[in-house]
Protein backbone atom coordinates (compact mmCIF):
# COMPACT_ATOMS: atom_id res chain seq x y z
CA UNK A 1 0.00 0.00 0.00
CA UNK A 2 1.64 3.38 -0.84
CA UNK A 3 1.46 6.06 1.85
CA UNK A 4 -1.26 8.72 1.71
CA UNK A 5 1.26 10.71 3.42
CA UNK A 6 5.23 10.13 3.31
CA UNK A 7 7.10 12.42 5.88
CA UNK A 8 11.00 11.40 5.27
CA UNK A 9 13.88 12.86 6.63
CA UNK A 10 12.18 16.07 7.89
CA UNK A 11 14.27 18.57 9.94
CA UNK A 12 11.87 22.16 10.91
CA UNK A 13 13.63 24.84 13.34
CA UNK A 14 12.95 27.78 15.23
CA UNK A 15 15.25 30.66 14.16
CA UNK A 16 18.81 28.59 15.74
CA UNK A 17 16.62 25.53 17.43
CA UNK A 18 16.51 22.55 15.92
CA UNK A 19 12.90 21.20 16.39
CA UNK A 20 12.75 18.39 13.97
CA UNK A 21 15.61 16.28 13.82
CA UNK A 22 14.99 14.19 10.97
CA UNK A 23 11.37 12.56 10.90
CA UNK A 24 10.06 9.98 9.02
CA UNK A 25 6.39 9.23 9.38
CA UNK A 26 3.89 7.99 7.16
CA UNK A 27 0.50 7.48 7.33
CA UNK A 28 -1.57 4.96 4.70
CA UNK A 29 -5.34 5.76 3.61
CA UNK A 30 -8.07 5.16 6.17
CA UNK A 31 -5.39 4.59 9.13
CA UNK A 32 -5.87 6.41 12.30
CA UNK A 33 -2.00 6.88 13.36
CA UNK A 34 -0.83 8.40 16.22
CA UNK A 35 1.94 10.43 17.79
CA UNK A 36 2.73 10.11 21.08
CA UNK A 37 5.26 11.72 23.53
CA UNK A 38 6.73 14.21 26.20
CA UNK A 39 6.11 18.33 26.19
CA UNK A 40 8.27 19.70 23.59
CA UNK A 41 9.21 16.80 21.94
CA UNK A 42 8.01 18.36 18.63
CA UNK A 43 4.63 16.62 18.09
CA UNK A 44 2.92 20.28 17.44
CA UNK A 45 5.99 21.26 14.85
CA UNK A 46 5.67 18.47 13.12
CA UNK A 47 1.62 18.87 12.40
CA UNK A 48 2.53 22.31 11.67
CA UNK A 49 5.43 21.48 9.43
CA UNK A 50 3.02 18.87 7.26
CA UNK A 51 0.86 22.20 7.06
CA UNK A 52 4.18 24.50 5.75
CA UNK A 53 4.12 26.59 8.70
CA UNK A 54 7.06 26.38 9.23
CA UNK A 55 8.73 25.08 6.56
CA UNK A 56 10.62 21.73 6.58
CA UNK A 57 14.30 23.51 6.25
CA UNK A 58 15.28 19.30 4.83
CA UNK A 59 13.48 16.55 4.31
CA UNK A 60 10.46 16.13 1.89
CA UNK A 61 6.73 15.82 2.86
CA UNK A 62 4.65 14.28 0.13
CA UNK A 63 0.86 14.23 0.19
CA UNK A 64 -1.26 11.89 -2.01
CA UNK A 65 2.18 11.85 -4.41
CA UNK A 66 2.59 15.09 -4.79
CA UNK A 67 5.45 17.18 -2.85
CA UNK A 68 3.91 19.71 -0.64
CA UNK A 69 7.16 20.59 1.27
CA UNK A 70 8.01 24.22 -0.08
CA UNK A 71 4.38 24.75 -0.70
CA UNK A 72 2.47 27.47 0.57
CA UNK A 73 0.29 27.10 3.77
CA UNK A 74 -3.18 28.04 2.22
CA UNK A 75 -2.37 25.99 -1.25
CA UNK A 76 -1.59 22.79 1.36
CA UNK A 77 -5.20 22.93 3.08
CA UNK A 78 -6.83 23.15 -0.47
CA UNK A 79 -5.23 19.65 -0.94
CA UNK A 80 -7.35 17.59 1.35
CA UNK A 81 -5.83 17.80 4.42
CA UNK A 82 -7.31 19.72 7.30
CA UNK A 83 -5.99 20.45 11.08
CA UNK A 84 -7.58 21.10 14.72
CA UNK A 85 -4.30 22.59 15.95
CA UNK A 86 -2.82 23.13 19.12
CA UNK A 87 -4.88 25.64 21.37
CA UNK A 88 -7.91 24.84 19.25
CA UNK A 89 -8.03 28.47 18.18
CA UNK A 90 -11.67 29.12 17.90
CA UNK A 91 -12.11 32.12 16.15
CA UNK A 92 -13.39 34.08 18.98
CA UNK A 93 -15.53 36.83 17.73
CA UNK A 94 -17.08 34.91 15.68
CA UNK A 95 -20.30 32.55 15.90
CA UNK A 96 -19.91 29.16 16.07
CA UNK A 97 -21.59 29.20 12.41
CA UNK A 98 -18.88 31.45 11.56
CA UNK A 99 -16.25 29.56 12.74
CA UNK A 100 -17.88 26.49 10.71
CA UNK A 101 -18.18 28.88 7.48
CA UNK A 102 -14.96 29.58 7.70
CA UNK A 103 -13.81 25.49 7.74
CA UNK A 104 -15.58 25.57 4.52
CA UNK A 105 -14.06 28.41 3.26
CA UNK A 106 -12.05 26.01 0.77
CA UNK A 107 -15.11 23.63 -0.47
CA UNK A 108 -17.77 24.28 -3.12
CA UNK A 109 -20.84 26.32 -0.97
CA UNK A 110 -23.27 23.95 -2.44
CA UNK A 111 -22.42 21.25 0.46
CA UNK A 112 -22.27 23.97 3.24
CA UNK A 113 -26.34 23.06 4.42
CA UNK A 114 -25.17 19.02 3.82
CA UNK A 115 -21.55 19.11 5.78
CA UNK A 116 -23.00 21.50 8.76
CA UNK A 117 -26.22 18.80 9.33
CA UNK A 118 -23.23 15.99 9.45
CA UNK A 119 -21.13 18.28 11.86
CA UNK A 120 -24.24 18.81 14.01
CA UNK A 121 -25.47 15.10 14.18
CA UNK A 122 -21.75 14.10 15.30
CA UNK A 123 -21.93 17.52 17.83
CA UNK A 124 -25.01 17.75 18.49
CA UNK A 125 -24.01 20.70 21.25
CA UNK A 126 -22.48 22.71 18.58
CA UNK A 127 -26.13 22.88 17.08
CA UNK A 128 -27.80 24.06 20.45
CA UNK A 129 -24.81 26.91 20.51
CA UNK A 130 -24.56 27.50 17.00
CA UNK A 131 -25.23 31.63 17.71
CA UNK A 132 -23.04 31.58 20.32
CA UNK A 133 -19.13 33.65 20.05
CA UNK A 134 -16.69 31.22 19.90
CA UNK A 135 -14.83 32.83 22.62
CA UNK A 136 -17.49 32.28 24.80
CA UNK A 137 -17.65 28.38 24.71
CA UNK A 138 -16.69 26.21 26.98
CA UNK A 139 -13.39 24.60 26.48
CA UNK A 140 -15.03 21.28 25.59
CA UNK A 141 -17.19 22.91 23.42
CA UNK A 142 -14.07 24.88 21.51
CA UNK A 143 -12.65 21.45 21.06
CA UNK A 144 -15.71 20.19 19.19
CA UNK A 145 -15.83 23.41 16.92
CA UNK A 146 -12.42 23.01 16.48
CA UNK A 147 -13.09 19.32 15.45
CA UNK A 148 -15.80 20.12 13.45
CA UNK A 149 -14.39 23.25 11.64
CA UNK A 150 -11.79 21.29 10.27
CA UNK A 151 -14.47 18.88 8.79
CA UNK A 152 -16.23 21.22 7.23
CA UNK A 153 -13.50 21.23 4.30
CA UNK A 154 -13.89 17.43 3.62
CA UNK A 155 -10.59 16.43 4.02
CA UNK A 156 -9.20 13.04 3.38
CA UNK A 157 -6.59 13.64 6.29
CA UNK A 158 -7.26 15.31 9.35
CA UNK A 159 -4.68 16.02 11.52
CA UNK A 160 -5.91 16.58 15.17
CA UNK A 161 -3.45 18.19 17.88
CA UNK A 162 -3.91 17.02 21.57
CA UNK A 163 -8.06 16.72 21.39
CA UNK A 164 -8.54 15.81 24.87
CA UNK A 165 -6.05 18.44 26.53
CA UNK A 166 -7.59 19.45 29.30
CA UNK A 167 -11.50 17.96 28.85
CA UNK A 168 -13.54 15.99 31.38
CA UNK A 169 -12.83 12.22 30.68
CA UNK A 170 -16.30 11.53 29.72
CA UNK A 171 -16.06 14.27 27.14
CA UNK A 172 -12.37 12.53 26.44
CA UNK A 173 -14.26 9.46 25.31
CA UNK A 174 -16.81 11.33 23.52
CA UNK A 175 -14.05 12.82 21.67
CA UNK A 176 -12.09 9.69 20.91
CA UNK A 177 -15.62 8.09 19.73
CA UNK A 178 -16.18 10.69 17.39
CA UNK A 179 -12.80 10.29 16.12
CA UNK A 180 -13.22 6.18 15.10
CA UNK A 181 -16.26 7.52 13.98
CA UNK A 182 -15.20 9.77 11.55
CA UNK A 183 -12.66 7.50 10.23
CA UNK A 184 -14.61 4.72 9.72
CA UNK A 185 -17.90 6.37 8.28
CA UNK A 186 -16.63 9.17 6.61
CA UNK A 187 -13.48 7.51 5.37
CA UNK A 188 -11.13 10.73 6.72
CA UNK A 189 -7.35 9.25 7.18
CA UNK A 190 -6.43 10.24 10.62
CA UNK A 191 -2.88 11.85 12.27
CA UNK A 192 -3.43 12.03 16.21
CA UNK A 193 -0.73 13.71 18.35
CA UNK A 194 -1.70 13.21 22.05
CA UNK A 195 -0.09 12.84 25.86
CA UNK A 196 -3.19 10.54 26.08
CA UNK A 197 -0.69 7.84 25.63
CA UNK A 198 -3.50 4.80 26.37
CA UNK A 199 -6.65 6.16 24.82
CA UNK A 200 -5.26 7.37 21.95
CA UNK A 201 -2.93 4.06 21.38
CA UNK A 202 -5.92 1.92 21.69
CA UNK A 203 -7.49 3.31 19.21
CA UNK A 204 -4.86 4.18 16.40
CA UNK A 205 -3.88 1.36 13.85
CA UNK A 206 -0.13 2.43 14.36
CA UNK A 207 1.98 4.89 16.52
CA UNK A 208 5.05 6.52 16.63
CA UNK A 209 7.03 7.65 19.84
CA UNK A 210 8.42 11.08 19.34
CA UNK A 211 11.17 12.02 21.92
CA UNK A 212 13.61 15.22 21.83
CA UNK A 213 12.71 15.92 17.24
CA UNK A 214 13.16 12.37 16.46
CA UNK A 215 11.05 9.08 16.34
CA UNK A 216 12.60 6.34 18.20
CA UNK A 217 9.80 3.95 18.45
CA UNK A 218 7.15 2.93 16.16
CA UNK A 219 4.74 0.03 15.89
CA UNK A 220 0.77 -1.44 15.57
CA UNK A 221 -0.94 0.29 18.64
CA UNK A 222 -1.75 -2.69 20.91
CA UNK A 223 2.08 -3.44 20.32
CA UNK A 224 2.96 0.10 21.46
CA UNK A 225 0.48 0.05 24.10
CA UNK A 226 1.96 -3.52 25.18
CA UNK A 227 6.07 -2.07 24.85
CA UNK A 228 7.59 -1.78 28.69
CA UNK A 229 9.65 1.23 27.76
CA UNK A 230 6.44 2.99 26.47
CA UNK A 231 4.23 1.86 29.68
CA UNK A 232 7.00 3.28 31.83
CA UNK A 233 7.09 6.37 29.85
CA UNK A 234 3.82 7.26 29.25
CA UNK A 235 1.47 5.22 30.72
CA UNK A 236 2.31 4.41 34.55
CA UNK A 237 1.33 6.94 36.65
CA UNK A 238 -0.05 8.71 33.58
CA UNK A 239 -3.33 8.89 31.97
CA UNK A 240 -5.51 5.85 32.04
CA UNK B 1 -30.55 78.38 15.65
CA UNK B 2 -30.30 78.74 12.12
CA UNK B 3 -26.48 79.30 12.23
CA UNK B 4 -26.51 75.94 14.11
CA UNK B 5 -28.45 73.40 11.69
CA UNK B 6 -26.09 75.51 9.10
CA UNK B 7 -23.57 74.02 10.84
CA UNK B 8 -24.88 70.76 11.53
CA UNK B 9 -25.28 70.36 7.44
CA UNK B 10 -21.53 71.49 7.28
CA UNK B 11 -20.11 69.15 10.02
CA UNK B 12 -21.97 65.86 8.63
CA UNK B 13 -20.75 66.68 5.16
CA UNK B 14 -17.26 67.15 6.27
CA UNK B 15 -17.64 63.94 8.81
CA UNK B 16 -18.62 61.73 6.09
CA UNK B 17 -16.18 62.34 4.17
CA UNK B 18 -13.71 61.86 7.43
CA UNK B 19 -15.33 59.01 8.02
CA UNK B 20 -14.80 57.39 4.57
CA UNK B 21 -10.95 57.98 5.03
CA UNK B 22 -11.52 56.54 8.72
CA UNK B 23 -12.64 53.35 7.04
CA UNK B 24 -9.25 52.88 5.92
CA UNK B 25 -7.54 53.37 8.74
CA UNK B 26 -9.43 51.28 10.86
CA UNK B 27 -9.72 47.76 8.68
CA UNK B 28 -6.09 47.89 7.88
CA UNK B 29 -4.96 48.17 11.36
CA UNK B 30 -7.81 45.82 12.38
CA UNK B 31 -6.16 43.22 10.54
CA UNK B 32 -2.26 43.73 10.39
CA UNK B 33 -2.31 45.90 13.30
CA UNK B 34 -0.64 49.23 11.74
CA UNK B 35 -1.32 52.38 11.60
CA UNK B 36 -0.89 53.18 7.82
CA UNK B 37 0.43 56.98 7.53
CA UNK B 38 0.37 56.48 4.08
CA UNK B 39 -3.48 56.23 4.13
CA UNK B 40 -4.12 60.40 4.18
CA UNK B 41 -1.97 60.28 0.75
CA UNK B 42 -3.78 57.76 -0.59
CA UNK B 43 -6.64 59.70 -0.05
CA UNK B 44 -4.54 62.95 -1.51
CA UNK B 45 -4.13 61.19 -4.40
CA UNK B 46 -7.82 60.07 -5.73
CA UNK B 47 -8.47 63.70 -4.98
CA UNK B 48 -6.15 64.05 -7.52
CA UNK B 49 -7.28 61.19 -9.91
CA UNK B 50 -10.98 62.96 -9.33
CA UNK B 51 -9.55 66.57 -10.72
CA UNK B 52 -7.53 64.93 -13.54
CA UNK B 53 -10.43 62.82 -14.79
CA UNK B 54 -12.17 66.34 -14.21
CA UNK B 55 -10.24 68.30 -16.71
CA UNK B 56 -9.52 66.02 -19.14
CA UNK B 57 -13.33 65.47 -19.35
CA UNK B 58 -13.41 69.67 -20.08
CA UNK B 59 -11.03 68.58 -22.75
CA UNK B 60 -12.65 66.05 -24.40
CA UNK B 61 -16.06 68.35 -24.21
CA UNK B 62 -17.66 65.65 -22.00
CA UNK B 63 -20.35 68.75 -20.26
CA UNK B 64 -22.51 66.17 -19.13
CA UNK B 65 -22.41 66.66 -15.35
CA UNK B 66 -23.51 62.86 -14.33
CA UNK B 67 -21.48 61.56 -16.75
CA UNK B 68 -18.19 63.64 -15.13
CA UNK B 69 -18.94 62.12 -11.98
CA UNK B 70 -19.28 58.57 -12.91
CA UNK B 71 -16.01 58.72 -14.28
CA UNK B 72 -14.21 60.74 -11.88
CA UNK B 73 -15.96 58.34 -9.61
CA UNK B 74 -14.62 55.02 -11.18
CA UNK B 75 -11.29 56.29 -12.71
CA UNK B 76 -10.19 57.25 -9.11
CA UNK B 77 -11.17 54.56 -7.41
CA UNK B 78 -9.25 52.31 -9.99
CA UNK B 79 -6.16 54.28 -9.85
CA UNK B 80 -6.60 54.92 -6.47
CA UNK B 81 -7.04 51.69 -5.61
CA UNK B 82 -4.16 50.39 -7.57
CA UNK B 83 -2.30 53.07 -5.29
CA UNK B 84 -3.35 51.46 -2.39
CA UNK B 85 -2.38 47.76 -3.15
CA UNK B 86 1.37 49.19 -4.31
CA UNK B 87 1.90 50.72 -0.87
CA UNK B 88 1.42 47.74 0.42
CA UNK B 89 2.99 44.96 -1.82
CA UNK B 90 6.33 47.54 -2.27
CA UNK B 91 5.84 49.38 1.43
CA UNK B 92 4.52 46.68 4.19
CA UNK B 93 4.17 43.37 2.74
CA UNK B 94 8.24 42.70 2.73
CA UNK B 95 8.66 44.23 6.58
CA UNK B 96 5.78 41.45 7.65
CA UNK B 97 6.86 39.44 10.69
CA UNK B 98 9.33 42.54 11.30
CA UNK B 99 9.09 44.35 14.85
CA UNK B 100 6.15 46.47 14.82
CA UNK B 101 8.64 49.90 14.43
CA UNK B 102 9.78 48.74 10.81
CA UNK B 103 6.17 49.29 9.09
CA UNK B 104 5.43 52.39 10.75
CA UNK B 105 8.35 53.72 9.87
CA UNK B 106 8.10 52.72 6.52
CA UNK B 107 4.42 54.20 6.19
CA UNK B 108 5.83 57.21 7.16
CA UNK B 109 8.23 57.23 4.35
CA UNK B 110 5.60 56.09 1.76
CA UNK B 111 3.99 59.06 2.61
CA UNK B 112 6.53 61.34 2.15
CA UNK B 113 6.96 59.31 -1.30
CA UNK B 114 3.20 60.31 -2.51
CA UNK B 115 3.15 63.57 -1.60
CA UNK B 116 6.33 64.47 -3.01
CA UNK B 117 5.78 62.15 -5.93
CA UNK B 118 2.20 64.51 -6.31
CA UNK B 119 4.37 68.01 -5.44
CA UNK B 120 6.57 67.18 -8.43
CA UNK B 121 3.91 65.79 -11.10
CA UNK B 122 1.37 68.33 -10.18
CA UNK B 123 3.47 71.51 -8.93
CA UNK B 124 3.15 72.72 -5.36
CA UNK B 125 0.68 75.42 -5.74
CA UNK B 126 -3.12 74.62 -4.93
CA UNK B 127 -5.09 73.40 -7.96
CA UNK B 128 -8.31 74.97 -8.32
CA UNK B 129 -11.35 73.34 -10.39
CA UNK B 130 -14.91 75.33 -10.94
CA UNK B 131 -17.96 74.01 -9.21
CA UNK B 132 -19.62 71.19 -10.73
CA UNK B 133 -22.30 70.83 -8.72
CA UNK B 134 -24.04 74.18 -7.57
CA UNK B 135 -27.24 75.09 -6.08
CA UNK B 136 -28.89 73.86 -3.14
CA UNK B 137 -32.27 73.88 -1.39
CA UNK B 138 -32.93 76.87 1.17
CA UNK B 139 -34.43 75.19 4.11
CA UNK B 140 -34.76 78.42 6.51
CA UNK B 141 -34.55 81.79 6.86
CA UNK B 142 -34.06 83.40 9.67
CA UNK B 143 -35.74 86.98 10.93
CA UNK B 144 -31.90 88.32 10.60
CA UNK B 145 -32.09 87.29 7.03
CA UNK B 146 -29.77 84.53 7.53
CA UNK B 147 -30.13 81.40 5.21
CA UNK B 148 -29.73 78.09 6.09
CA UNK B 149 -28.57 76.21 2.60
CA UNK B 150 -28.57 72.31 2.32
CA UNK B 151 -26.52 72.05 -1.45
CA UNK B 152 -27.14 69.33 -4.06
CA UNK B 153 -23.56 68.16 -3.57
CA UNK B 154 -24.38 67.80 0.06
CA UNK B 155 -27.23 65.61 -0.36
CA UNK B 156 -24.96 63.57 -2.76
CA UNK B 157 -22.03 63.16 -0.36
CA UNK B 158 -24.45 62.48 2.22
CA UNK B 159 -26.19 59.76 1.01
CA UNK B 160 -23.21 58.55 -1.06
CA UNK B 161 -21.11 57.74 2.15
CA UNK B 162 -24.41 56.88 3.80
CA UNK B 163 -25.20 54.15 0.82
CA UNK B 164 -21.28 52.97 1.07
CA UNK B 165 -20.74 52.36 4.29
CA UNK B 166 -24.11 50.25 4.52
CA UNK B 167 -22.45 48.18 1.42
CA UNK B 168 -19.10 48.05 3.32
CA UNK B 169 -21.03 46.40 6.52
CA UNK B 170 -22.85 43.79 4.62
CA UNK B 171 -19.41 42.98 3.28
CA UNK B 172 -17.64 42.48 5.86
CA UNK B 173 -20.18 40.87 8.04
CA UNK B 174 -21.52 38.35 5.21
CA UNK B 175 -19.91 37.38 2.69
CA UNK B 176 -16.81 35.37 2.29
CA UNK B 177 -14.19 38.28 2.50
CA UNK B 178 -15.62 40.27 4.33
CA UNK B 179 -15.50 37.01 6.96
CA UNK B 180 -12.09 35.99 5.62
CA UNK B 181 -11.07 39.63 6.85
CA UNK B 182 -12.60 39.27 10.18
CA UNK B 183 -10.24 35.91 10.75
CA UNK B 184 -6.88 37.17 9.62
CA UNK B 185 -7.67 39.70 12.29
CA UNK B 186 -8.82 37.09 14.72
CA UNK B 187 -6.17 34.80 14.13
CA UNK B 188 -3.59 35.14 10.98
CA UNK B 189 -2.16 31.65 11.51
CA UNK B 190 -5.68 29.73 11.68
CA UNK B 191 -6.98 31.76 8.85
CA UNK B 192 -3.97 30.16 6.49
CA UNK B 193 -5.11 26.39 8.16
CA UNK B 194 -8.38 26.69 6.48
CA UNK B 195 -7.20 27.63 3.61
CA UNK B 196 -7.29 31.69 3.24
CA UNK B 197 -4.56 33.33 1.28
CA UNK B 198 -3.67 35.75 3.98
CA UNK B 199 -1.44 37.81 1.89
CA UNK B 200 -4.27 38.18 -1.12
CA UNK B 201 -7.23 39.18 1.84
CA UNK B 202 -4.42 42.07 3.33
CA UNK B 203 -4.23 43.22 -0.07
CA UNK B 204 -7.50 43.74 -0.69
CA UNK B 205 -8.58 45.56 2.79
CA UNK B 206 -5.73 47.59 1.41
CA UNK B 207 -7.54 47.81 -1.98
CA UNK B 208 -10.96 48.54 0.01
CA UNK B 209 -9.77 51.33 2.04
CA UNK B 210 -7.93 53.02 -0.87
CA UNK B 211 -10.93 52.84 -2.74
CA UNK B 212 -12.82 54.51 -0.14
CA UNK B 213 -9.84 57.10 0.53
CA UNK B 214 -10.32 57.76 -3.19
CA UNK B 215 -14.46 58.27 -3.10
CA UNK B 216 -13.29 60.91 -0.16
CA UNK B 217 -11.29 62.63 -2.68
CA UNK B 218 -13.40 62.96 -4.86
CA UNK B 219 -15.83 64.71 -2.40
CA UNK B 220 -13.71 66.59 -1.43
CA UNK B 221 -12.17 68.01 -4.86
CA UNK B 222 -16.18 68.89 -5.83
CA UNK B 223 -16.59 70.52 -1.91
CA UNK B 224 -13.66 72.71 -1.79
CA UNK B 225 -12.75 72.93 -5.57
CA UNK B 226 -8.69 73.25 -4.53
CA UNK B 227 -6.54 70.88 -4.33
CA UNK B 228 -2.58 70.35 -3.26
CA UNK B 229 0.08 67.75 -2.26
CA UNK B 230 0.12 68.23 1.21
CA UNK B 231 -3.75 68.14 1.63
CA UNK B 232 -3.26 64.36 2.84
CA UNK B 233 -1.80 65.09 5.87
CA UNK B 234 -3.76 66.87 7.82
CA UNK B 235 -7.40 65.17 6.53
CA UNK B 236 -4.90 62.00 7.04
CA UNK B 237 -4.33 62.97 10.90
CA UNK B 238 -8.32 63.86 11.52
CA UNK B 239 -9.78 60.65 9.86
CA UNK B 240 -7.16 58.73 11.76
CA UNK B 241 -8.18 60.25 14.78
CA UNK B 242 -11.65 59.75 13.73
CA UNK B 243 -10.83 56.10 13.72
CA UNK B 244 -9.41 56.61 17.65
CA UNK B 245 -12.17 58.07 18.85
CA UNK B 246 -14.62 55.55 17.36
CA UNK B 247 -12.22 53.24 18.84
CA UNK B 248 -9.57 52.05 16.46
CA UNK B 249 -10.30 48.54 14.54
CA UNK B 250 -14.29 49.09 14.63
CA UNK B 251 -16.08 49.78 11.16
CA UNK B 252 -18.83 50.96 13.19
CA UNK B 253 -16.22 52.98 15.21
CA UNK B 254 -14.50 54.80 12.14
CA UNK B 255 -17.87 55.93 10.63
CA UNK B 256 -19.31 57.19 14.33
CA UNK B 257 -15.55 59.12 14.68
CA UNK B 258 -15.47 60.35 11.70
CA UNK B 259 -19.03 62.08 11.52
CA UNK B 260 -18.42 63.54 15.44
CA UNK B 261 -14.95 64.78 13.97
CA UNK B 262 -16.68 66.59 11.07
CA UNK B 263 -19.52 68.15 13.68
CA UNK B 264 -16.74 69.17 16.25
CA UNK B 265 -15.20 70.54 13.74
CA UNK B 266 -17.95 72.16 11.92
CA UNK B 267 -19.07 73.87 15.42
CA UNK B 268 -15.65 74.41 16.76
CA UNK B 269 -14.96 76.75 13.58
CA UNK B 270 -18.33 78.12 14.01
CA UNK B 271 -18.10 79.13 17.35
CA UNK B 272 -14.54 79.90 18.42
CA UNK B 273 -12.19 80.27 15.84
CA UNK B 274 -12.02 79.14 12.61
CA UNK B 275 -7.97 79.69 12.48
CA UNK B 276 -7.69 77.08 14.83
CA UNK B 277 -10.13 74.54 13.68
CA UNK B 278 -7.18 71.70 13.55
CA UNK B 279 -6.48 72.00 16.93
CA UNK B 280 -10.20 70.61 17.95
CA UNK B 281 -9.51 67.32 16.35
CA UNK B 282 -5.78 66.84 17.47
CA UNK B 283 -7.10 68.06 21.18
CA UNK B 284 -9.41 65.29 21.12
CA UNK B 285 -7.37 62.79 20.16
CA UNK B 286 -4.78 63.68 22.91
CA UNK B 287 -7.78 63.38 25.38
CA UNK B 288 -9.13 59.74 23.99
CA UNK B 289 -5.43 58.52 24.14
CA UNK B 290 -5.72 59.79 27.47
CA UNK B 291 -9.39 58.54 28.87
CA UNK B 292 -10.29 56.17 26.88
CA UNK B 293 -7.78 54.42 24.41
CA UNK B 294 -10.14 52.48 23.33
CA UNK B 295 -12.20 54.51 22.14
CA UNK B 296 -16.53 55.20 21.93
CA UNK B 297 -16.98 51.30 20.12
CA UNK B 298 -13.74 49.56 21.03
CA UNK B 299 -14.05 46.81 22.47
CA UNK B 300 -12.74 45.77 26.11
CA UNK B 301 -11.11 42.61 25.96
CA UNK B 302 -13.01 39.93 27.90
CA UNK B 303 -12.96 36.58 25.81
CA UNK B 304 -11.24 33.49 26.47
CA UNK B 305 -8.99 32.71 23.83
N1 LIG C 1 7.30 29.35 17.75
C1 LIG C 1 8.35 28.76 18.35
N2 LIG C 1 9.52 29.43 18.50
C2 LIG C 1 10.57 28.84 19.09
N3 LIG C 1 10.58 27.60 19.57
C3 LIG C 1 9.46 26.87 19.45
C4 LIG C 1 8.29 27.42 18.84
N4 LIG C 1 7.32 26.48 18.86
C5 LIG C 1 7.86 25.42 19.46
N5 LIG C 1 9.15 25.64 19.81
C6 LIG C 1 10.05 24.70 20.47
O1 LIG C 1 10.13 23.52 19.69
C7 LIG C 1 10.11 22.39 20.48
C8 LIG C 1 8.97 21.47 20.08
O2 LIG C 1 7.74 22.12 20.39
P1 LIG C 1 6.33 21.48 20.07
O3 LIG C 1 5.32 22.51 20.34
O4 LIG C 1 6.37 20.92 18.71
O5 LIG C 1 6.26 20.34 21.14
P2 LIG C 1 5.07 19.35 21.48
O6 LIG C 1 5.61 17.99 21.32
O7 LIG C 1 3.87 19.69 20.69
O8 LIG C 1 4.83 19.67 23.01
P3 LIG C 1 3.46 19.70 23.86
O9 LIG C 1 3.07 18.29 24.13
O10 LIG C 1 3.85 20.40 25.10
O11 LIG C 1 2.45 20.42 23.05
C9 LIG C 1 10.02 22.86 21.92
O12 LIG C 1 11.32 22.84 22.47
C10 LIG C 1 9.51 24.26 21.79
O13 LIG C 1 10.01 25.09 22.83
MG1 LIG D 1 2.05 20.39 21.15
Amino acid sequence: MTAMLRISGVRTFYGHIEALKGVDVEVAEGEIVTIIGANGAGKSTLLMTICGSPQARDGSVVFEGQEITRQPTFEIMRKGIAQAPEGRRIFPRMSVIENLKMGAITSDPKYFDEDVEKVFAIFPRLKERQAQRGGTLSGGEQQMLAIARALMSRPRLLLLDEPSLGLAPLIVKQIFQVIREINEQQKVTVLLVEQNANHALKLADRGYVMVNGRITLSGGGAELLANPEVRAAYLEGGHH
Amino acid sequence: MEYFTQQLINGLTLGSIYGLIAIGYTMVYGIIGMINFAHGDVYMIGAFQAMIVFLICGALGLTWVPLQLALMLIMAVIFTAAYGWSVERLAYRPLRGSPRLAPLISAIGMSIVLSNYVQLAQGPRPKPIPPVIRGGFQIMESDAGFVVQLGYLQIVIILLTVALMAIFAYLIAKTPLGRAQRACEQDMKMASLLGVNVDRTISLTFVMGAALAAVAGMMVTLYWGVNEFAMGFVAGIKAFTAAVLGGIGSLPGAMLGGILIGLIEAMWSAYFSTEYKDVAAFGILVLVLIFRPTGLLGRPEVEKV
